[in-house]
């Protein structure tokens, strides 16, 4: 095997050799009685495909795994709808005390209360934060407090005999979990158009309203990065019409302590740990995503909730089972503990005025950053951003051929994480930027002289960018041939 | 406030370049009516110091394995995780990674996938698996909506034997996507030989052929919800003659010792992979894993890594059958599913690397031997029994001739989780307990157990 070339990291089930390995493991201090004890036809002949190999190879390779991948620890990820910021460490050593590492989840109540006392807090934060009355911090990702939120909404109408109210209407801008967990939930899903200043176009919102409305999925600030500045106007129309309106807490990162979506008049919010309160993303999850809800939806709520019990002036926390109208469990256990730990450590550290803190300072590094991209790529909605804005390449790639696929693989030449690329879809070649509050002016600055360069370059050698990224282990890969031969997994010869 | 990087100083020669005289007019495109007047209500910031104090009072009074003697499974198990496990998820560059969107610098994330997928595959016996889903229970969820699917068909059968909790959870996720469920009993016998404790296989006869056509999947969880092997190849064949799917969740640990579900029929293979590496952490993150054949895989939910080439021919890794997903489809996705559990995934992936087949073997092993250990000699305190007699993995069921909640109740006293009290899952078994014991448990640990349960059974507690 060739280690330490530029090049590939071979598969771990390469370094296999039999006998190699097996960790180290207690010995038996019991009998190992187990001839005849299990039928012999379901004991399993040989296990072959798992790798026999020795620790240091182990340690080896999946670190020269890390070393293949981008990471916020080693570079700026301004990657948009995603809020990639700095993961605070201390939130790791906290989720490591073995006190919560090595809780048992069926832990009776009252051997649990350090834990319970996390979760009912955090709740009480969240609900403080978003506007709401209660929350489930079951939901272990956004799309699974988008799935409880909805079958919330759809438990409300039934309750109240308004069965019938079938449809929810999402925004054309709108994150793809939106429709597709509506449509998990059973729901028809319709799309309103958004209108010339990126908002959501209240002439086409009112057409699509009705008897047969359940509810309004809304992302605000939007996927475009904008306020939209007839919120109170849309919650009007959605709650006329008998309809609910649900918060996408995905870009929660601009209104902390500036504005609640409760306030705003959503009565159900979701948010994403893992986004807008500094938890690791992980390559992909663990995440959580915490549902909260008003006063008139609690009944709904997954069970079991976390009650603070004040018996006299002895706190007591405890699980609560007792709500006959609740959509039901989500989750195993308490959803993923370890990330909402995470989470309230980051809120205990920073307290309400460090949060407004990140909320001023991400939406000033958006705007700072849009400023200085502004004659560079078309701007397609020329207004303040919150924490998050988009461009379009449209112009550029009509001129030099160049596209935002092309921009965003040279960036990672120029050592960034390229922004979100085509997405929201309403934007033609579309870039979405969001820089973050744990980035400083300097790599700002750095970000956009990169983007010169980039634009500079289309010009001048195009085929230098249709060939980027050209400082990485592999090159453009081909998505088609992956997909039309899926190779899914090692098979030994 | 630590975390910000722009000094005063910054923030002036910024917003003077946006042309604003200070931070509220960054905020002026929000209406006035829904600003909010006052600071957010919450504790004062803590220093790190004083956060660390706070947090290890709050984890001091937990009742943890790292103090506490732990019997308690029930879908949760007290397994060692090697020191390479926790040393290499605490890397920065898996750690704080986004999903791998942008292939060529997620080589890293992705191949870890890829590796992680045919470890699933080895173990459960199956053609094709998923980067994993959030927990055992979901991914039950996600495999029954998945054979919904696949047979056009509307009701799914599970038996009561599967974990009670996986149970409501797909029960949620049901009243959602509106299929059916009906739930199949287990075999209760006095005086039991053998048979009683797993899915009554006349019953679920009974219940696949009232509706012959319409069943779109059979669910079995073995080892069961209470160690026990269930027939399962007679389950298989029975979903198998009347057209639907057979579903299996199982305990991963169990596959180093016990055939592979493959073996046996399953046409999907999910469950619960926090043995494999990701402590307790009183109920997450831990990862459902979900594996299938592969005529099923474009029906599969999830995030899935393929390999691939790049234009000079390099091998590599990237997400594939994207065309599945709810980014792509949107209301028509197999599943609203957007993250996977990658970095319980990883740990996974590492745990296997580092135990090997062997290991794994011998872990299944010291589970099995030890849980048959502390079930014969629990059997000999005078007034106790095993309530189930045929053949367990890792956990068993003891009657004793006190509540349950007493038992424990004094068991705690001395620093011993006892197991779980069934009579909160089945009303009909209160009084009995499930324990289970791991790899970790030592044989003191049990004998102690032994000892304090017969002096509580004999009124000496």
């Amino acid at each position: 095997m060739e280690r330490g070339k530029k090049g590939r990291e071979p598969l771990i089930f390469e370094y296999s050799r039999p006998g190699r390995g097996g960790g180290n493991l207690p010995g038996p201090d019991v009998p190992m009685d187990l001839v005849d004890w299990f039928p012999q036809e379901r004991l399993r002949q040989g296990l072959r495909g798992l790798p026999e190999v020795a620790e240091v190879d182990v340690i080896r390779h999946f670190t020269r795994l890390s070393q293949l991948n981008y990471s916020v620890d080693t570079g700026f990820y301004p990657l948009g709808s995603c809020t990639m910021k700095y993961n605070p460490r201390v939130n790791e050593t906290v989720a490591g005390l073995p006190g919560f590492s090595w809780l048992h989840p069926h832990t009776p109540d009252e051997l649990a209360q350090g834990a319970l006392a996390v979760i009912h807090e955090l709740e009480r934060y969240l609900c403080e934060i978003g506007g709401m009355a209660r929350a489930s911090l079951q939901p272990a990702a956004g799309a699974h407090g988008e799935l409880a939120g909805m079958l919330i909404m759809k438990a409300y109408h039934e309750q109240r005999g308004q069965g019938h109210r079938r449809r929810v209407i999402v925004p054309d801008s709108a994150h793809g979990t939106n429709p597709a967990t509506a449509a998990l939930c059973g729901f028809e899903v319709v799309q309103v158009q958004s209108d010339d200043r990126g908002g959501i176009d209240l002439g086409a919102l009112a057409s699509l309203l009705g008897e047969d409305t359940a509810g309004l999925m809304l992302t605000n600030p939007n996927t475009l990065g904008l306020f939209d500045e007839n919120i109170i106007r849309i919650a009007a129309m959605v709650h006329e019409a008998g309809g609910l309106l649900y918060y996408d807490g995905a870009n929660a990162n601009a209104i902390l302590g500036i504005s609640r979506p409760g306030d705003m008049g959503f009565d159900i919010v979701h948010f994403n740990l893992h986004k807008t309160f500094s938890t690791p993303h992980g390559g992909g999850g663990p995440g959580a995503g915490a549902v909260g809800v008003k006063e008139h939806l609690v009944p709904f709520l997954p069970v079991p909730l976390v009650d603070r019990v004040d018996d006299g002036g002895n706190v007591a926390y405890r699980l609560n089972h007792d709500l006959p109208q609740s959509i039901g469990r989500l989750h195993a256990f308490m959803g993923n503990f370890g990330v909402v730990l995470r989470a309230y450590a980051y809120i205990r550290t920073l307290g309400a005025e460090g949060l407004r803190s990140v909320s001023n300072n991400a939406v000033l590094n958006a705007n700072y950053l849009l400023a200085g991209l502004k004659d560079l790529l078309e701007v397609p909605y020329d207004r303040l951003c919150m924490h998050e804005f988009v461009v379009s390449a449209r112009n550029i790639k009509k001129e030099t051929g160049i596209s935002a696929l092309d921009i965003a693989k040279r960036l990672i030449d120029h050592g960034f994480h390229p922004p979100t690329m085509y997405f929201p879809l309403i934007v033609e070649e579309c870039l979405m930027v969001e820089p973050t509050e744990t980035e400083s002016k300097e790599t700002l600055d750095r970000f956009i002289a990169a983007f010169r360069d980039i634009i500079h370059e289309a010009r001048e050698e195009p085929e230098q960018v249709k060939l980027a990224p050209q400082s990485t282990v592999v090159g453009r890969m081909d998505e088609a041939l992956a997909a039309r031969k899926p190779d899914l997994r090692f098979v030994a010869d | 406030m630590s975390y910000i990087p722009n000094t005063d100083q910054d923030r002036k020669a910024m917003l003077e370049i946006l042309g604003l005289s200070d931070m509220e007019g960054l905020f002026r495109e929000i209406p006035e009516g829904v600003r909010l007047k006052r600071g957010l209500d919450l504790p004062t910031a803590m220093s790190e110091p004083e956060l660390l104090r706070h947090a290890g009072e709050l984890a001091g009074s937990n009742a943890a394995s790292d103090r506490w003697v732990c019997f308690l499974g029930g879908g949760a198990y007290d397994h060692y995780v090697p020191s390479v496990v926790g040393y290499l998820l605490s890397r920065g560059e898996f750690l704080t990674a986004y999903t791998p969107y942008q292939a060529e610098i997620s080589q890293g994330t992705l191949q870890a996938i890829y590796e992680f997928q045919s470890m699933i595959c080895a173990l459960t016996g199956m053609d094709v698996a998923n980067a994993s889903l959030y927990d055992g229970a979901s991914a039950l969820a996600e495999a029954c909506m998945m054979a919904v699917r696949v047979t056009g068909r509307s009701r799914v059968l599970v038996s009561c034997t599967v974990n009670p909790r996986y149970r409501e959870v797909l029960a949620t996720y049901a009243r959602g996507a509106g299929f059916d469920i009906e739930e199949v009993p287990f075999v209760h016998a006095e005086n039991d030989v053998g048979g009683s404790g797993v899915t009554d296989l006349e019953r679920l006869k009974g219940a696949v052929s009232a509706v012959p056509d319409e069943v779109a999947a059979v669910v079995l969880q073995d080892p069961n919800f209470f160690g026990l092997l269930e027939p399962a190849r007679e389950v298989g064949s029975i979903a198998a003659s009347h057209g639907a799917l057979f579903i299996v969740s199982c305990n991963p640990v169990s596959l180093g010792l016990l055939e592979p579900p493959g073996a046996y029929g399953a046409d999907i293979v999910v469950g619960e992979g926090q043995p494999l590496g990701c402590g307790l952490n009183f109920g997450g993150p831990y990862l459902g894993f979900f594996a299938t054949r592969q005529k099923f895989v474009r029906q599969m939910p999830g995030r899935v890594a393929g390999a691939t080439l790049d234009a000079e021919g390099r091998r590599g890794y990237v997400l594939t059958l994207q065309a599945r997903e709810q980014h792509i489809r949107r209301e028509k996705a197999t599943s609203n599913i957007c993250t996977n559990q990658a970095l319980m995934a990883l740990a996974a992936t590492i745990y296997l690397s580092v135990v090997g087949p062997q290991g794994l073997n011998r872990i299944a092993e010291l589970c099995a031997a030890k849980a048959r250990y502390a079930a014969g000699r629990l059997a000999g305190i005078p007034g106790c029994e095993l309530v189930f007699k045929g053949p367990f993995f890792n956990e068993f069921v003891v009657r004793a001739p006190k509540p349950a909640d007493v038992v424990l109740g004094q068991l705690m006293e001395h620093g011993i989780l006892g197991g779980l009290d069934l009579g909160v899952f089945y009303p009909e078994m209160a009084g009995s307990m499930l324990i289970a014991v791991t790899e970790k448990r030592t044989r003191q640990e049990i004998d102690g157990l032994v000892d304090l349960m017969g002096g509580i059974v004999r009124g000496e507690g």
